[in-house]
């Protein structure tokens, strides 16, 4: 082995040891018993694993409720930019109509705002209309997606004209077409934006703690505060393992997708 | 009104003075063009000239600026390509990536005959007039495969498919539906020379036994005169002459047509020195086919060769006469080639002449 591969392997381990070591040291505490995560010793391994960590996060608090009201909530989000993107997309790449440039223009530029600056309009338009404290306080203001917009029409954008005209001249409408031809030929693009859209909403605590107090409407980063604020000062561990719960479907989901994921960008799927 | 028949009327589609803008520019000035049933009609050009927006207007794919298209004497002209049930084969084929074969060939039975729920996956399931609908689309959809040797492929991805099977397929898709018209556009440009030959006689064939109007547009000119029934040659968005191959070769209309059509340009010598091949050409043009060419000492046009070109059956002579008018002859075998720089006289048989006046447009002269 050479020098400079050596060298470059060692900074990526290092690296990557770095960006593990947190999540590491979560899993490594909720498995600990609770006697063993205050000792004065560091200890990387639990001496007595357990699972004791796990089934009180389950049994004695709302995480389950967290879980699935994460899973509410980014799935509604999800399913609704794409309702709203997909058609969106196709008409921007494919069709023509007054004022096309301007709104992809605009599009751009809303690439560049964060949603920081809009949040306090929504909170006050959503206060006039008494929907705060709801699940679609939680959902409404994502469903238009600058970010999903841009890259869905580049992706629409890659497919031939004449693979359209060949399914207008089959006879499909245009909602047809941008869902029945478009969509499975970027789904690539679609499973990446999923990727991005779910895990934002996912773990995403600023619009939650804004827009909701009921802890029955908590997602998961929200209700680890409220779970960190109850009861757990020195229950460190059931706290990992709510926490480690609450990664796990992204980690999961990932390594799922993530084959797919990178099969879709190698190929483009638009040959022949 | 008019005292057409039904039977004369059907299975005609017609452009009647039909001009297409994009912004400002016309890209087709104002065209007039009828296909019968059972005729072959190839729409010839240069890129450029317009020939796919035509196909496209016929299509429905674009909507005329003026004028007006009919099809089977009904006026179809603010109508899509779903309500005109017109075949289009594209140059690139087309198909869908992501379905079968079995699926891209049934694609237009399905949205035509089946609604949006019966399409839904299942409901064959659940209803049996839906089971019925599938199985004629299935059967149908065969029988197309069938007669274009893709039955062992129903099952296989485009991706997977040779070129040629690619565009066997694009015509099953465009053929399984009963077309009111058959459009082709450069169906024969991304196959390899072999292929070629065999796909223009496949497509003869496929028309003698369909009878549908067809119209190909292409840009070669050997596929068009070897294939069409009448020619349309399109230059600038114009139609430039309407005839048949023979007819178009033979007495072109023009010097644009004229030098358009042929295997090696037209020679065009310009009036005033065409005065020593014929008494006319003080006033007139005269064109004449490089095979028509001979060199001869009598010859009264003089010519310095410029560059001998060695083609196997033929040698190719690229010349200029005094007033700088590039001609060129074709010679059969390689017997007594004069060399490069050489000055050669250069005789044509009057029969070979064609005349054009200083407009371009082709002159009766005399015999």
């Amino acid at each position: 082995m050479k020098l400079s591969n050596i060298i470059v392997v060692g900074a990526l381990a290092i690296g990557a040891a770095m960006v593990l070591l947190p999540f590491f040291w979560m899993i490594s505490i909720s498995l600990k018993p609770q006697g063993e995560i205050f000792t004065a010793d560091l200890r990387i391994l639990p001496q007595h694993p357990t699972l004791m960590n796990y089934w009180k996060a389950i049994v004695e608090t709302d995480i389950p409720l967290y879980l699935l009201n994460g899973v509410i909530v980014t799935g509604s989000i999800l399913v609704l930019q794409l309702v709203v993107t997909i058609p969106c997309a196709y008409a921007l790449a494919h069709r023509d109509f007054m004022g096309r440039k301007l709104f992809f223009g605009a599009i751009v530029a809303a690439l560049l705002v964060p949603f920081h600056v809009t949040a306090i309009p929504i909170f006050i338009g959503f206060a006039q209309l008494k929907i705060l404290n709801t699940y679609t306080a939680l959902i409404l203001p994502f469903v238009s997606t600058a970010f999903g917009l841009f890259l869905l029409r580049q992706a629409y954008a890659q497919i031939p004209d004449e693979i359209i005209d060949a399914a207008r001249v089959d006879g499909m409408s245009e909602m047809g077409i941008a869902w029945r031809i478009g969509f499975p030929l970027c789904m690539p693009t679609v499973i990446a934006f999923a990727i991005f859209s779910v895990t934002a909403h996912w773990n995403d605590l600023f619009w939650p703690l804004i827009a909701t107090t009921d802890p029955d409407l908590a997602t998961p980063p929200r209700g680890i505060l409220f779970f960190r604020d109850q009861e757990s000062g020195d229950d460190v561990g059931p706290l990992m393992a709510g926490a480690a719960l609450i990664t796990a479907p992204l980690i999961i989901g990932f390594l799922m997708a993530q084959k797919r994921f990178t099969q879709g960008l190698a190929s483009t799927g638009l040959k022949g | 009104m008019s005292a057409v028949t039904q039977s004369e009327v059907s299975g005609r589609i017609s452009l009647e003075g039909v001009t297409k803008k994009f912004g400002e520019a016309e890209a087709i000035k104002n065209i007039s063009l009828t296909l019968h049933k059972g005729e072959f009609v190839a729409l010839l050009g240069a890129s450029g000239c317009g020939k796919s927006t035509t196909l496209r207007l016929l299509a429905g794919l674009e909507t005329a600026t003026s004028g007006r298209v009919m099809l089977n004497g009904r006026d179809v002209t603010k109508e899509g390509p779903a309500a005109r049930n017109i075949a289009l084969m594209f140059q690139s084929y087309a198909l869908y990536p992501h379905l079968t074969v079995a699926q891209n060939i049934s694609m237009p039975l399905r949205l035509g005959r089946m609604s949006a729920l019966q399409r839904l996956p299942g409901a064959g399931l659940l209803s049996n007039s839906v089971r019925g609908m599938q199985d004629a689309i299935a059967k149908r959809v065969l029988e197309v495969a069938t007669t274009l040797r893709l039955e062992k492929l129903l099952q296989r991805k485009p991706s997977q498919l040779s070129g040629g099977q690619q565009q066997r397929v694009a015509l099953a898709r465009a053929l399984v539906r009963d077309p009111s018209a058959f459009l082709l556009d450069e169906p024969l440009s991304n196959l390899d020379t072999q292929l070629r030959g065999d796909t223009r006689d496949e497509l003869r064939a496929l028309h003698r036994r369909t009878q549908y109007p067809f119209l190909l547009v292409t840009h070669d000119q050997s596929d068009a005169l070897s294939m069409a029934d009448r020619i349309a040659v399109m230059i600038d968005g114009q139609i430039a002459q309407l005839g048949t191959p023979k007819n178009i070769f033979e007495t072109p209309a023009n010097i644009a047509v004229a030098t358009f059509i042929g295997n090696h340009r037209m020679n065009m010598v310009p009036p005033g020195e065409a005065e020593l091949l014929h008494t006319a050409g003080g006033q007139c043009h005269v064109g004449v086919r490089p095979e028509d060419v001979r060199i001869s000492p009598n010859g009264k046009l003089e010519a310095v060769v410029e560059s001998i070109a060695f083609h196997g059956e033929e040698t190719i002579l690229r010349m200029k006469t005094q007033n700088n008018t590039t001609l060129r002859t074709m010679l059969r075998g390689t017997q007594s080639l004069p060399s490069q720089g050489q000055t050669v006289g250069l005789a044509v048989e009057q029969s070979a002449m064609h005349f054009f006046d200083r407009q371009g447009q082709r002159q009766k002269v005399p015999q």
